[in-house]
């Protein structure tokens, strides 16, 4: 029976984390990372069996484990549950297979860096924690994988923790996270005190069968949902630590801050649709922030010139066009970008990887150029995620990206047109800088320097350096040498991931455009529950004009980025230079990092110094310290000199003693008699 | 001669004796003397002890008598050891002066 070899998709990886994090230090590099490939390739086999079985005929819906009960208290008991159904199908799939792939892909990026077991541990406890997330079946559970993933979030991200950029890097997204689970705690105790359970199914179920409730304390455990999901998806206004985790090393980038765990908001609003659709008010601020964080991430990714940075800026916009779509009710469309998305986004990141890689380090787009023959596998396969990014149909992202757009535009939400328009100039915006990488990396003239001394590369590692910083030179290592393409073992992800960013979005090809939107039949179980917008028209004209719109629109990006920086490099730097302020205010990212610091950083820390440290910590803790200590030493002081070393002194001490031990005896008897 | 001595009487000539041991303890400076003012506690116990012990027709006091006896001669011959010792090395007897362990 499947649910029996449930347990062993989430443990399998932990075994693999306790084996390497324990002994991997002494284990060589080979056996590191075979144990740590194992322990991820098996739980993706039992998910692919796992899938058949649960694509067959007449399969159940949902498949569930329970253990004995983990905590139970009276009015509240929390079992240890996994379940699965087809939202959870696609989100292991997802987990196991990109980070598969990704797992091997480091294999070869990781091969030259210090503390390899550590990487690869880390990893596999990220896994286990991702699959822990999805596979949870309350709200508690749910919670240990989320705070679990962050916790590996945070050791990956400052995995060079020798580099103080690397090391703050991780705090803030802890930091950051943390205001968000602050808000996914108070949801979980409304709801405790609401339904007495955390369990799904039961809290669903007791929201389903009563259909005139409606807002009220479901509004506010939503919002507060919300505020969770925000945190862990990068949406404003917690976005600002997503563009820094880009200190982690690349594979970090595609698998965590890519991929899976930052979807882990958009999965968990779509777990929760039940909830979210009886809050029209929630679902609005989901929609608008959504679409908020597209545009604006998308604004400030134009201009960046870090290759990672820009990329990261397009994870938090393509994340809020996952939460656009979750906003206004489209979860089947919102997962369907979250699968495309960890395609495409993943071979993007792996890719930029490998051109980091090709250069020894370097991530300044201003740096490169002209890449496109001296590594052409990376070249290709980058191309298909920029296609697939870009929205350009057949690739996977268009698919996705224009159910997304087209959802909006015939939600019922009174705001419907305004979010498809603001979508719709956001993919304009992801064609542009997607394709402004894609020239500045690939075309045009060599920007890098090219180093086949190996002295001078070694020299280069250490200027350049930024995230890939302890890159060893290895003297018998030819691999060292100028600018060179990757290993097969890095390159083979990238083509499959390459080949799923093509193909990946076919599962949901719309009727409208001939054909059967597998996916969504194959979530209708789980949303079928939901109010998704289902638009019945039988002409498929809007829907055809919109995606016609959203290509144009794409394409327009593209020419843009074509006439920008490869017909007339410097068209963009002239445009720059009219508008400077405005230029300089995105350049630093509207200065967003600078605002928080001034008005909640800084005032935390001077509460924290002045009244915390100086008051509390300095006053009180100190001071009663300080007082006890002075207390004990007067009154010894005193004390001291009865032990003055003379022995007579202590004789007549003793005989004074006996003396009024006898007079008690004798003549305070007869007193007490009375 | 049936006239026996009342008990009360070799109390009393105990805490006489018992008295002047501690005051000459507490007071003297020598070391010979301090010795001396001990074993002149001790054997005013021992006389409480035996004189209870007639007076209780009971044996134990008298053997815990002998008792005291064998550790008053061990002592003796420990102490005065000792009190040669230092004698010979600090060539004084005052014990005023010997605090060499006093910080």
């Amino acid at each position: 029976m499947i649910s029996d070899y449930l347990w062993l998709i989430p443990l399998l990886p932990f075994a693999g984390f306790l084996i390497n994090g324990t002994v991997g230090r002494k284990l060589p590099r080979t056996l590191v990372s075979a144990v740590a490939l194992l322990f991820t390739a098996i739980p993706a086999g039992i998910v692919a069996w796992l899938w058949i079985v649960m694509k067959a005929e007449g399969a159940p819906e949902v498949l569930r484990v329970v253990s004995q009960p983990w905590i139970a208290i009276t009015g509240l008991q929390i079992d240890f549950a996994f379940t699965v159904d087809h939202l959870t199908l696609i989100m292991l799939g997802v987990v196991t297979g990109v980070g598969f792939l990704i797992h091997v892909y480091s294999v070869g990026y990781m091969a030259h860096e210090e503390g390899y077991w550590r990487f690869f541990a880390y990893l596999n406890l990220f896994m286990f924690f991702m699959l822990i997330l999805v596979l949870a079946e309350s709200f508690l559970l749910l919670f240990v994988g989320w705070e679990g993933v962050g916790l590996a979030s945070y050791l990956l991200i400052g995995f060079y923790f020798k580099k103080d950029s690397a090391a703050n890097a991780g705090k803030k997204a802890f930091i950051v996270n943390r205001i968000g689970d602050f808000g996914f705690l108070l949801a979980m105790f409304l709801i405790v005190r609401e339904f007495g359970s955390l369990d799904f199914t039961h809290v669903f179920q007791a929201i389903s069968v009563n259909p005139g409730w409606n807002g009220g304390i479901l509004t506010a455990i939503a919002l507060l949902l919300v505020l969770g999901a925000a945190g862990k998806s990068a949406q404003i206004p917690l976005y600002v630590w997503l563009p820094d985790a880009m200190e982690g090393p690349t594979p970090v980038s595609a698998l965590i801050h890519a991929a899976t765990m930052v979807t882990a908001g958009i999965y968990m609003v779509a777990r929760c649709h039940v909830l979210f659709d009886r809050s029209p008010y929630a679902l609005g601020v989901v929609a608008i922030i959504g679409a908020a964080t597209a545009i604006f991430a998308a604004c400030i990714g134009m201009v960046q010139h870090d290759i990672k940075r820009v990329l990261a800026y397009s994870t938090v916009s393509q994340l809020g066009y996952m939460f656009l779509a979750c906003g206004v009710g489209a979860y089947t469309a919102g997962i369907f970008h979250l699968l495309t998305h960890a395609f495409f986004k993943a071979l993007l990141f792996l890719a930029a990887g490998s051109v980091i890689h090709a250069l020894s380090g370097e991530q300044d787009m201003r740096k490169m150029g002209g890449l496109r023959k001296r590594i052409p596998v990376t070249f290709w396969t980058m191309t298909m995620g920029v296609f697939a990014i870009s929205g350009l149909p057949p690739w996977a992202g268009f698919f996705s990206k224009d159910e997304i757009l087209y959802q909006a535009f015939v939600s019922t939400n009174p705001l419907g047109k305004l979010l498809w328009f603001v979508g719709l100039v956001t993919a304009g915006m992801t064609s542009f800088y997607m394709f402004r990488l894609w020239f500045k990396t690939f075309f045009g003239p060599e920007r890098f320097e090219d180093h086949t001394d190996l002295h001078a590369h070694g020299a280069a590692v250490h200027t350049h350096s930024d995230s890939h910083a302890v890159m060893v030179v290895d003297r018998e290592d030819n691999h060292a040498h100028g600018v060179h393409e990757s290993p097969a073992i890095m390159t083979v992800p990238l083509a499959i991931l390459a080949l799923l960013s093509i193909i990946g979005g076919w599962v949901g090809v719309p009727a409208a455009l001939g054909g059967h939107n597998e996916i969504e039949h194959f979530l209708d179980p789980v949303f079928s529950t939901g109010a998704a917008v289902e638009a019945a028209t039988t002409s498929h004209g809007p829907e055809l004009g919109l995606a016609a719109i959203s290509v144009l629109v794409a394409l327009f990006g593209l020419f843009i980025a074509y006439l920008f920086y490869y017909k007339k490099p410097g068209t963009a730097a002239a445009i720059a230079q009219r508008a400077p302020a405005l230029y300089t205010l995105v350049q630093n990212k509207f200065y967003i990092d600078e605002v928080y610091s001034a008005l909640i950083v800084t005032p935390l820390l001077m509460f924290s110094r002045l009244f915390l440290g100086g008051l509390i910590d300095g006053g009180i803790v100190n001071g009663s310290g300080a007082v006890a200590g002075a207390t004990t030493r007067g009154f010894s002081s005193l004390v001291r000199r009865i032990q003055s070393g003379n022995i007579r002194s202590y004789a007549g001490w003793l005989a004074l003693g006996a003396a009024a031990v006898l007079l008690v005896m004798i003549f305070g008897r007869s007193i007490w008699m009375h | 001669m049936s006239a026996q001595v009342p008990v009360a009487a070799y109390l009393i000539l105990a805490a006489v004796l018992f008295s002047i041991g501690v005051a000459a303890f507490l007071i003297k400076r020598n070391l010979i003397t301090i010795f001396m003012s001990i074993e002149l506690m001790l054997n005013a116990v021992n006389l409480t002890f035996v004189a209870f012990a007639h007076m209780w027709h009971q044996v134990a006091g008298q053997i815990f008598v002998f008792f005291v006896m064998v550790v008053a001669a061990a002592e003796a011959a420990v102490g005065l050891a000792i009190i040669i010792a230092i004698f010979r090395t600090r060539e004084t007897l005052n014990v005023d002066q010997i605090d060499l362990m006093k910080s």
